[in-house]
């Protein structure tokens, strides 16, 4: 479950430090008048959105999180054996990066009002996601070719499972994605789209980092970096 | 965007929040149905929790019989004897307690104590409800499957939650992960909206610091069920996957009945590691709202200020970040290291620190406090004394020395009923007849309140108290029916019989209870719009039951903490929080300036 604490410890870390910024150790019952402490934050609705993106990421950050402790705790067992990993997953790592690319892109433009650039990285955006989904179906059904089936032992199981959730949340991006798109083409002005992109792309940066973190515990990255740094501190 | 208008402060100007705008409902089905408005969705929230507890009631009486007089009611075998413990605790825990306090009170007081006029995501609000219903209609549609609802237990443990011969095992079990997962999905997004409200809603003046501190509790407690939530749903997920695809997450290789099962490699352990990861931050998810809401109270009827509103608001903190680290004490007698039960015994009574804090600072808000025995204040007072009860036990519990011979006792029952489940209703309790008169402008009867108060505080010593005795005996919980045991002295059934008769007694007094919901709903006393001269903002509100919007053209502006009661030199006893005194009252917007410090 060390994964999970470290995950928990940096936000309890941000948070006490926020929490400290907005004043925890004023006293309240000698401050009368307007302002005591912080000012309460002045709402617009794009704020809310980001900060409602941000707190549901560190949400899906935890499930992520919990899933990867689950499976380094049974990984670390005798009997683990690990399935090969199919070449293309590479092939789909290298789509989710220029869909994250392609977002980022369309983010900057509509930063500075260049429709030209929201139009091409959403859809750029878009499509290089369905390859990366239609990539991971692939590599399911070339598992399932090669005998490697959900049931036939946990690590098995542990890949389809961590490859599902995360292939899920980009799907329910997707869906974002797709309102956003579908918003532009009904010619909906940059202003209009900004806010939209901008959630969409963080959205995205996290998914592909979340990915990257996947793929290196997959592919056992991780876990001789870990070892390596065990050495050194023993 | 729109830029604010901002005034020499550097705050908005009070009414210039039309930029976040306000949905209105147009006819009967998206006002009381399909509403947005949190007060709507508070509201359906409590109604349908109540009506899944109402049914935990009655599971818990046919057990309460089965214990006293086996074999009474010829429909109880031990089957269902344990499908009525893993409903009965499920629908305690989750489903009523978590969405009660969270989903009911959240909703109806973060916007109002903060001064806002909604949720900060409506819509998503409203499909949080609707999510939570399907959640409890999945869940209860399990008493009607094949085979009946699970009786694995409310922790579900595998592999025996999925084995053959463990009853519900057919669908049941399927049927429960699925409403667990759909409760978790709802109460996520119910969940950011609390989080977001709390941190973007607020109204000018109201800083974290001026915070009620039933708005603290529920707040943090929102962001642990965030964090503890996807560990059960990774679990249930998992679990699923073990059921119908046939992989084996949880499953060892197992033999039964001499034949070799097909799983094998899973770790039953890992399970109750991601269970209790969820389950114990789920015991403060209860507990703290419980705790802010129990402030209020008393400070409310006591007249006074709360004492240490800095610790209550740190302590709250620190307790939400510790119970994270303390899950394994549900896990000493599973085969686990023995080493980590000695990290997770220490970590464990290092939580009792804060929370014994909290108790003291209770107390000493009363100390000298001008103490009106309302009913509101009754339940507080009763929460105080069962939650010290139940904590005292808890430290026996936490140490491995202590917790080895009593697991799987009814101590352990008793305690847990005691600390999460009585406490924290008594505080529900105290919060509907506290707040019940803004939600409907009418008073509870308080006579039928007493009558429900001394009747449900002394019932429920009188079915938990002895059952530490009994635990203590060494009676096994679970157990369908003690048979000849030689340990168990005769007496020992009779104090069941006796226990049994006082939850019969508890139960049937809260029928008192929703009769005088019911009844007080035409009939009640009129209230008017603060008929506990309160400070806190969701009593200032210009209409009572407060309007959609809650606060008429302009929102309130906070001049003061929440806590100013018998303030020396005040005309009233109480300063509400928008009260500018000692300054001009009602300040022109943008000029309002800080008065100092009095």
């Amino acid at each position: 479950m060390s994964v999970i604490l470290i995950f928990l410890l940096a936000i309890v870390a941000v948070m006490l430090w926020w929490l400290w910024r907005q004043g925890l150790f004023s006293k309240p019952w000698l401050e009368v008048g307007v302002v005591g402490g912080m000012a309460a934050p002045a709402p617009s609705p794009s704020q809310v959105a980001r900060i409602g993106l941000l707190v549901f990421l560190v949400v899906v950050g935890s499930l992520f999180a919990l899933t990867v402790s689950a499976y380094l705790m049974r990984s670390a067992l005798v009997d683990w054996r690990a399935p090969p990993l199919p070449g293309i997953l590479f092939a789909n790592t290298f789509a989710l990066l220029v869909s994250s690319l392609a977002l980022q892109t369309a983010k900057v433009g509509a930063r500075r009002g260049d429709l030209d650039s929201v139009r091409t990285g959403l859809l750029a955006g878009g499509f290089t996601a369905l390859v990366f989904l239609g990539g991971q179906l692939f590599a399911w059904r070339q598992l399932n070719a090669e005998g490697y089936y959900l049931a036939s032992n946990p690590a098995n199981a542990f890949f389809y499972l961590l490859t599902a959730l995360h292939g899920v949340h980009v799907a329910g991006g997707l869906v974002g994605l797709g309102r956003v798109t579908r918003k532009m083409l009904r010619g909906a002005g940059v202003a209009e789209l900004r806010l939209g992109v901008d959630l969409c792309a963080t959205y995205w940066h996290v998914l592909l980092l979340i990915w990257l973190v996947l793929l290196g515990l997959l592919t056992g990255r991780i876990g001789e970096f870990v070892a390596i740094c065990r050495q050194l501190l023993t | 965007m729109v830029d604010l208008t901002h005034g020499a402060d550097g705050h908005a100007a009070p009414g210039h929040d039309e930029e976040l705008e306000l949905y209105h409902p147009t006819n009967w089905v998206t006002k009381y149905v399909f509403s947005q408005d949190a007060k709507v969705i508070a509201i359906q929230y409590g109604l349908t929790a109540t009506a899944i507890g109402l049914v935990a009631l009655v599971l818990s009486w046919l057990m309460r019989i089965q214990l006293a007089y086996p074999g009474l009611l010829a429909f109880i075998d031990a089957d269902h004897y344990y499908q009525f413990i893993t409903m009965h605790g499920m629908i305690m825990v989750v489903y009523l307690l978590t969405a009660i306090f969270l989903g009911g009170f959240g909703n109806y007081l973060i916007p109002l104590m903060l001064g806002a006029r909604d949720m900060m995501f409506p819509y998503l609000n409203m499909l949080s409800y609707w999510i939570y219903l399907l959640a409890v209609l999945v869940l209860a549609a399990g008493f009607f499957v094949p085979g009946g609802p699970t009786g694995a237990g409310w922790t579900l443990y595998p592999p025996q939650a999925i084995l053959a011969n463990t009853p519900g095992q057919q669908w049941g079990i399927i049927i429960m992960l699925v409403s667990l997962m759909l409760f978790i999905i709802g109460f996520t997004m119910g969940g950011l909206n609390y989080v977001v409200t709390v941190l973007q809603g607020r109204t000018k003046g109201m800083t974290l610091m001026r915070m009620p501190l039933t708005i603290w509790g529920i707040f943090t407690a929102t962001v642990m069920a965030l964090l503890a939530f996807p560990a059960l749903f990774v679990g249930a997920l998992m679990m699923l996957f073990d059921r119908l695809l046939g992989t084996s997450f949880f499953m060892p290789s197992i033999v039964a009945m001499g034949e070799q099962l097909p799983t094998g490699g899973g770790s039953p352990i890992l399970f109750q590691h991601l269970f209790w990861f969820f389950g114990h931050p789920e015991v403060y998810i209860v507990a703290l709202p419980a705790f802010g809401i129990v402030s209020d109270l008393i400070s409310t009827h006591a007249r006074k200020n709360i004492f240490g509103y800095r610790m209550m608001v740190w302590a709250i903190v620190v307790i939400g970040a510790l119970s994270f680290v303390v899950w394994a004490h549900h896990m000493y007698v599973s085969g686990m290291n023995p080493g980590f039960g000695f990290f997770f015994a220490t970590t464990t009574l290092i939580i009792a620190v804060p929370t014994a804090l909290k108790v003291y600072n209770w107390v000493l808000t009363l100390w000298r406090g001008d103490i009106h025995f309302t009913v509101p204040m009754l339940f507080a007072l009763g929460f105080i004394v069962t939650f010290v009860n139940g904590g005292l036990t808890g430290l026996f519990l936490g140490n491995v020395v202590v917790d080895v011979p009593l697991s799987d006792t009814l101590f352990v029952v008793a305690h847990f009923h005691m600390v999460m489940g009585v406490a924290p209703i008594l505080v529900i309790f105290g919060a509907i007849y506290h707040w019940y008169p803004k939600i409907t402008g009418r008073m509870l009867d308080a006579t039928l309140g007493k009558i429900h108060f001394w009747v449900t505080f002394l019932g429920a010593y009188a079915v938990f108290f002895p059952m530490h005795y009994l635990g203590l005996l060494g009676m096994p919980r679970r157990y369908f029916e003690m048979g000849e045991t030689a340990f168990v002295p005769p007496s020992a059934h009779t104090l069941n019989e006796f226990m049994t008769i006082a939850a019969l007694v508890v139960g049937a007094a809260q029928m008192l209870f929703l009769f005088n919901l019911a009844w007080s709903l035409r009939h009640g006393k009129e209230a008017g719009g603060n008929p506990w001269r309160a400070t806190t903002l969701e009593w200032q509100t210009p209409e009572t039951p407060p309007a959609h919007g809650n606060w008429g053209p302009e929102l309130p502006v906070v001049y003061r903490w929440a806590y100013d009661y018998s303030v020396p030199g005040a005309d009233r006893d109480f300063l509400p929080q928008n009260d500018p005194w000692p300054g001009e009252p009602a300040p022109a917007p943008d000029t309002a300036v800080a008065e100092g410090a009095r």
